[in-house]
Order: C-alpha cells, then sequence, then structure tokens
C-alpha cells in the first residue's frame, strides 16, 4: 500500500519512538507522537518543539540572470533582499491563482528557495518552462539537503549551545552559516508556527546526528524540548493565520483574495501582476476570513459557510479546534460584504447550522512579531 | 489496551454497561487510543429513539470526525453534557466516561453484544 510513498531518513526514529505515520504530500510521515496533537502544540508554544520537515522541497537558482529571472517569477521584490535576508513571496500564474507559496533566502552564492512537498515538481517545471532568455540554473537538491525545524520560545536556548554562531543576535527572518555540533548547516531565524525559532539546512546524512542531538540538549539544559508531528503543525501554523497550500491558497485563489496582498512589490514585473492590479480595480468577489463558532462543533475543509438567514455563500478551507486559543475555528472564503469582523455566519456541519461569527485574524499573535 | 470486563461491546468499538434497566454507553480503550486527542462530541436529544445498528453521535478528534452506533434498540434517557466542556475525558478515562444512557425496548438484543473476549480479538485484529 505504501510501497509509493516516500520516506525520511528519520522514518525509522518516528516509528521506534510512537510516531503514527500517515500519507502526507508524497510522503509517509508522522502524524503525532504518543503525547498527541493538543500536547505537541502545547509544547511548542511553552518550549520548544523539534519538526522533521525534509518532506519539504528547496531549490537552487544560480547564473548571471538569477536575481532578475526569480524576480519575474515571484511576487515580492527580491532586489529589496539583503545577503542572508529570508522572505515569503507567492509564485503566481498569469491569472494570479497561486503556484506555490515560497520562502526565499539570499545567499551569496546562491538564491535558495524553499517549496511545499506536494508542489516540488509542479513548481520545478513551471519555473523550467519560464526561463527562456534567462542565464539562469536551475537545481532542485531537495535530496542533498536536510530540513528540520526547531520552534517555540526555547528554541534559541536550545540550539544556542550547539554552535558557535550568534544566534540570541540574529534577526528574525535573516539567516547563517554555521556548525551545529560540527555539521555545516544553513540556520534561517523563520518557522511556521508563530513562534520564535530556526528552520536547520545541512546535509541529509546528518539527519539522525542532529535530530537526537538537538533532543538530548533538552536533557542537558533541562528545557522541555519534543518532536512534532503533522497534526500539531498544521494547529500551529493555523492559528498565526499563515496559509497552507491546498486550504488558503491555490490555483485558484489570488494573494489578494487570501490576505497575502503584503507579499507583493506591485513595483516589479512578476507573473500575474496585471491580473492582480485588474482584480483590484473590479473588487474582490470572495475574501478569506477567519471565524470562530458560537455554538459547539468542529468545522472542517469543505463545509458551507452560510449567511444569517442561512444562504449558502462560501466554504471552510481550515477548521479545527484551535489549543491555544481555546476555540473551535477556521478560516473560510466569503464575499467581502461578509468579510468584516463581528459579521454573524453559520457553518453547516452535517446539515445543521451552527451559529459563528467573523474574527480578526490572526487568532494568535506571532511571539516575535511586537 | 485495556478492557472493561463488565462491559460488552460493538465492532465498531463502543462499550455497553447494564445498569438496572439502562444501558450506559462509551467507546473503548482502543478506540481512543485511535482517535487520539477528542476534541468535540455530538450526543442525541434526550427522549429520541434510535434502532441498533443507528448513528447516535459523532466523536471528533483533531484529524477526523467518527460516528457512534447504537448498540441496542432504545430511548435515550441522559447524555453525559460534561463532555461539552471536557471531551479530553474520553481520552483519559475511556471506560469511567459515559456518553449517553438509553433505555432499551428489546432487553433480549444485549445477548447479540461481543464479550470482552470477543472484543478483544476485535481490537487486536485493528492493531
Amino acid at each position: 500500500m505504501s510501497e509509493s510513498l516516500m520516506r525520511t531518513r528519520l522514518y525509522q526514529w518516528h516509528v521506534d519512538h510512537g510516531g503514527r505515520m500517515v500519507p502526507f504530500a508524497g510522503w509517509e510521515m508522522p502524524v503525532q507522537y504518543a503525547a498527541g496533537p493538543i500536547e505537541e502544540h502545547q509544547v511548542t508554544r511553552r518550549s520548544a518543539g523539534l519538526f522533521d520537515i525534509d518532506h519539504m522541497g528547496q531549490l537552487s537558482l544560480t547564473g548571471l540572470d538569477a536575481e532578475r529571472f526569480l524576480n519575474r517569477l515571484v511576487t515580492w521584490d527580491i532586489t529589496q533582499m539583503a545577503e542572508y535576508e529570508a522572505h515569503y513571496a507567492l509564485m503566481c500564474y498569469e491569472t494570479g491563482g497561486i503556484v506555490d507559496d515560497v520562502f526565499i533566502y539570499n545567499l551569496p552564492d546562491q538564491w535558495f528557495v524553499v517549496v511545499n512537498a506536494d508542489n516540488l515538481t509542479k513548481d520545478y517545471d513551471w519555473m523550467i518552462a519560464q526561463a527562456g532568455g534567462y542565464e539562469v540554473t536551475l537545481k532542485d537538491v531537495s535530496v542533498d539537503t536536510y530540513m528540520l525545524a526547531l520552534q517555540g520560545p526555547h528554541a534559541i536556548d536550545l540550539l544556542q549551545p550547539l554552535t558557535p554562531a550568534n544566534l540570541v543576535d540574529l534577526p528574525r527572518f535573516t539567516a547563517l552559516k554555521a556548525e551545529v555540533d560540527g555539521v555545516k548547516t544553513l540556520i534561517g531565524r523563520t518557522g511556521y508556527t508563530g513562534e520564535d525559532g530556526v528552520e536547520l539546512f545541512f546535509p541529509a546524512d546528518k539527519a539522525l546526528h542532529l535530530w537526537e542531538r538537538i533532543l538530548a540538549a533538552g536533557a542537558e539544559t533541562g528545557l522541555e524540548v519534543q518532536p512534532i508531528g503533522l497534526a500539531a503543525r498544521d494547529s500551529l501554523r493555523f492559528e498565526p493565520s499563515f496559509p497552507l497550500y491546498g486550504h488558503e491558497i491555490n490555483a485558484n485563489i489570488t494573494p489578494l483574495e487570501a490576505n497575502l496582498g503584503w507579499a507583493c512589490s506591485f513595483n516589479t514585473d512578476f507573473i500575474g501582476r496585471a491580473a492582480l492590479l485588474e482584480q483590484k480595480a473590479q473588487g474582490l468577489t470572495k475574501k478569506l476570513i477567519g471565524f470562530e463558532l458560537i455554538d459547539k462543533g468542529v468545522p472542517r475543509q469543505g463545509y458551507p459557510v452560510a449567511n444569517e438567514q442561512g444562504q449558502a455563500m462560501g466554504e471552510v478551507v481550515t477548521g479545527l479546534y484551535a489549543p491555544t486559543v481555546d476555540k473551535y475555528c477556521g478560516h473560510a472564503f466569503v464575499p467581502p460584504e461578509y468579510a468584516k469582523p463581528g459579521t454573524p455566519l453559520q457553518i453547516i456541519i452535517r446539515d445543521k447550522p451552527k451559529q459563528a461569527v467573523v474574527v480578526k485574524r490572526p487568532f494568535y499573535k506571532p511571539a516575535y512579531r511586537s | 489496551m485495556n478492557i472493561d470486563a463488565s462491559a460488552k461491546y460493538l465492532e465498531s468499538h463502543e462499550w455497553s454497561r447494564q445498569e438496572g434497566d439502562v444501558i450506559v454507553c462509551g467507546i473503548s480503550d482502543h478506540a481512543q487510543e485511535s482517535l487520539s486527542d477528542v476534541v468535540y462530541v455530538e450526543l442525541p436529544e434526550v427522549g429520541a429513539t434510535f434502532s441498533k445498528g443507528d448513528v447516535f453521535g459523532v466523536v471528533e478528534s483533531v484529524k477526523a470526525a467518527s460516528d457512534l452506533y447504537m448498540s441496542m434498540d432504545g430511548e435515550i434517557v441522559a447524555i453525559n453534557e460534561v463532555l461539552e466542556d471536557e471531551p479530553e475525558l474520553i481520552n483519559s478515562d475511556p471506560y469511567g466516561t459515559w456518553l449517553i444512557k438509553f433505555k432499551p425496548s428489546d432487553p433480549g438484543q444485549w445477548d447479540d453484544l461481543l464479550t470482552p473476549d470477543e472484543y478483544q480479538a476485535v481490537a487486536e485484529a485493528d492493531e
């Protein structure tokens, strides 16, 4: 059944340590460990969580035109990025629909782009198809590059003893190269949880070594750190309102509809710009909102959203019990006239209308955003 | 995996116990373990009547919604309202946490339920 699924180098570790393995984006990944998704969420908010995210893809762009080419592909003006800066961006189709959301690192010898596991092949093919006339080399370096995330208020305290680099003074959304327990690593002060923390990129054959070393640092420092599965990764990214491809964004959703206009620099000629400007002029027909249930129930992706009168007019794209905000809530697309916080809604759960209300996003303010 | 020897079971992992002339139902330790963290339970109205095999409610875990099945024909006489605010009790104490109590209309159906030994085999095969 699972022959065709890929496994990370930590697969056996996960199985041996209570990881419940599920198919995800072509990979067999731990959805949770024995502690369970709620506790995994909480420990990341209260101390630190360690995530095997090697399913994520990494692309390297080099060559004379690498910067000009990437600036055409993505919505953010990367020419504004300082060396070792990291920034979020969308890659759009001409229609303004989203190919993928990416994290871009401006490294001295290359542009380094982190993409979603599910979209890696599609992104690569899309980028190659746009590369005509550019002197650029695009390499998929995902297999050789391992990716872990260490997230939480104590993430830096845990990692600092393992590296000579000064992590405390590393600004949010920047990166540096340093050894971590002797392993050459690109350390980004980035992440997908709304907490302080780092994402680590290093040679794949050191995966088990660094994973176990970081968990051991917990015992040495007396700081809690636990492995975190995909279920908690989802609730951790939801609360600070980070999008997940296939939910808040896809080929039929534009950055403007998904409240990601902040990641678009309209001073550059990125693919999709004209469509987005046109959409701005015309006005949006749907908009991403956050909602809370007033009645109890668990909203899920695909559930209909109705107005106060019970007329269906939207759809849930993420829905869950959010552990830190301690509410049943979600994201949905609705016509803009229903997008204002305070607007009453109904979420239709198994044919039963449940009272809900539009609330301000994010549900949880990222700890590093003062 | 714990099995409550004083209960009888459905293959769909609900336990039933006799308390006087009512039947008390919950979900097994194996079921709560498979579901993982329970975040919501939808229960019927008191007075509702169901047939054996009907869906009487839904248990929602972090990742999925699972139907709950009636073990016998009967009328709901009580629901466990504590679960509205503390659904996690199902995880911490599956046999001490009941979901519904119902008055069976055909008490003879009790004999059709799985014995603890029979259920243990079902649960083990499911692991």
